[in-house]
């Protein structure tokens, strides 16, 4: 079903209250109406500590304790969170070159994620490694394009998670990106990439029309965009040629997205596709707000980026 | 009590049923994570023992960088794309000379390796973790002189600088090959060429396929970074300069 969708630009607060009028009202005026809130992050690439204050390009931005004092401020405000990563948690600081990750996962483990998926950098101690950190993380993996059926990692990855928060139901599914070329095959070792767009189309279906889902999020690595080489699989690729994904949070090419990019799927609907960079500089923030369903058809869904 | 309880949410079941509710507003953005925002103790403390450890060994100051040198300092040749490329070269070698009695004519390195700019002012063992986190180690392929001129083409298609040397390269407007020197002469056919890398370019990383079936491969077991740490302990100000290697006419 096409909705009409009123997206607007923060910025232009007039046109908000204008255009908005109506639905503010109706969003105001019951309590009872329901509100998720996602939370990610992605390539934080073991920036446990904050940058330093002379650092050239990010002083004093970033860091493990002061992310978690925000995520827990967020949940209290906002029981019905996720929190949730797209890859490339490893590599980058001596805490993962001194003890493999097992630090990066305790702290996540700490700040209560709730899925991640896998990125290259993941595989950096090989498939071995990875394995080796898994009783360290309190949250699971989600990855639909990786086959891990002849490798250690085998059934410690699912295609997608379903949560359900306040009655919604919430399917995430994970996607990595090609490996071959990347990350060296002595690393990943048997693991099987298949195309993310095609196994996207799938995992929708699943997630919408089987499982019934509410929201469905796409946790990606496989990139933002790449115009020197429009053939390959990126996440606006993916929001253009799929449907019924609402959300798509990326990864991998360190994209410092000012806010979400709104694209059009399939069938016409939007898509939310974010990135919050890397090193844990920003945390991106969605809110989902719900009404009822005749509501949503009489008054259109607006979109505030 | 228990049953009204299950009564209860029975009706609760039945009532969200009812009401199917529909996404009707989305914001999105993103939260800066800055000094603003006051850390987690309990994260705080269980973090410090750790960074303790890692701290005594990475305050060791080894060298000085005379300006901020990063990846995008340049078009083809970055300041630290040279640095980087140079002492790879430089270190390796000797120990490959001494392995095979042969000599290292090109260094080839990519672009995407280089995790961090140096900072000017005292360079320490952070640095070099920073620069270089992987644990990427030095090989040197010899390459027969028709994969050499694949390389050259590589480099001149990537359109990035990836960080080279003992070969110079100058482009035409149109990104073709103008000119390829190594060691200031053309490449000669029939000829093979000695090029230090790591394993993992070599090994097909960023798509360098040309150095996956080298002539001759020599395994040195000496990481990138500790090359790094060694030269940058040899140096008292690391030279951080553009030298025409790599350029566009």
């Amino acid at each position: 079903m096409k909705r009409r969708d009123f997206i607007q630009h923060s910025l232009a607060t007039s046109a908000f209250v204008t255009l908005g009028g109506l639905s503010l009202q109706s969003f105001t005026a019951s309590s009872a109406k329901k509100h998720i809130t996602i939370l990610h992050t992605n390539d934080v690439h073991s920036h446990i500590d904050p940058f330093g204050a002379n650092h050239p390009r990010n002083p004093n931005q970033g860091g493990a304790a002061r992310r978690a004092t925000l995520v827990s401020k967020i949940r209290k405000e906002n029981p019905n969170t996720l929190l949730l990563d797209a890859g490339d948690i490893f590599q980058g600081t001596p805490y993962f070159n001194y003890y493999g990750g097992e630090l990066e996962f305790k702290l996540m483990s700490m700040m209560k994620y709730d899925l991640a998926t896998i990125g290259n950098h993941d595989f950096d101690n090989g498939i071995d490694g990875l394995y080796s950190q898994l009783p360290n993380a309190n949250f699971e993996f989600v990855s639909a394009n990786y086959d891990f059926k002849n490798t250690v990692m085998d059934t410690h990855v699912k295609p997608y998670k379903i949560f359900v928060k306040d009655g919604i139901k919430i399917g995430i599914f994970g996607l990595g990106v090609k490996l071959e070329g990347l990350v060296d095959k002595r690393m990943y070792k048997e693991t099987v990439y298949h195309d993310p767009i095609e196994f996207a189309q799938d995992m929708s279906r699943i997630l919408k029309e089987e499982e019934k889902c509410d929201l469905v999020i796409c946790l990606s690595h496989i990139g933002y965009n790449y115009t020197k080489n429009p053939e390959r699989p990126s996440d606006l690729m993916l929001a253009r040629k799929t449907k019924d994904i609402d959300l798509i949070i990326g990864g991998h090419t360190h994209t410092f997205l000012k806010k979400p990019t709104i694209e059009k799927n399939l069938n016409g609907d939007s898509v939310l596709v974010n990135q919050v960079g890397a090193y844990g500089i920003y945390v991106g923030r969605v809110d989902f707000y719900f009404d009822d369903e005749k509501n949503v058809i009489a008054n259109g869904k607006s979109i505030i980026v | 009590m228990r049953k009204i309880i299950a009564l209860f949410a029975v009706f609760l079941v039945v009532a969200c049923a009812k009401e199917k509710q529909e996404v009707s507003r989305i914001e999105g953005k993103r939260i800066n994570i800055n000094d603003s925002i006051t850390a987690n103790q309990e994260i705080e403390a269980y973090i410090q023992p750790f960074r303790e450890r890692i701290q005594e060994d990475m305050q060791k100051v080894l060298s000085y960088a005379p300006k901020d040198m990063h990846k995008r300092d340049g078009e083809f040749e970055t300041t630290i794309g040279n640095l980087m490329a140079d002492f790879v070269k430089l270190q390796s070698e000797p120990v490959y000379k001494k392995r095979t009695g042969k000599s290292i004519d090109v260094c080839l390195l990519n672009h995407g390796g280089i995790r961090a700019p140096i900072a000017q002012g005292p360079i320490t063992t952070q640095t070099a973790f920073n620069v270089m986190p992987f644990e990427n180690s030095i090989v040197v392929a010899e390459l027969t002189s028709e994969n050499m001129k694949v390389l050259v083409d590589y480099l001149a298609k990537a359109k990035r600088a990836h960080p080279i040397a003992g070969l110079t390269i100058k482009l035409n407007s149109d990104f073709t090959v103008n000119e390829a020197l190594i060691d200031g002469k053309p490449i000669e056919d029939g000829k093979t060429y000695t090029v230090v890398t790591s394993d993992y370019l070599q090994h097909g990383g960023d798509r360098m396929y040309f150095l996956q079936n080298p002539v001759t491969l020599e395994i040195l077991d000496y990481k990138i970074r500790n090359a790094m740490i060694d030269y940058f302990k040899t140096v008292d100000t690391i030279p951080a300069k553009l030298d025409g290697r790599f350029v566009k006419l």
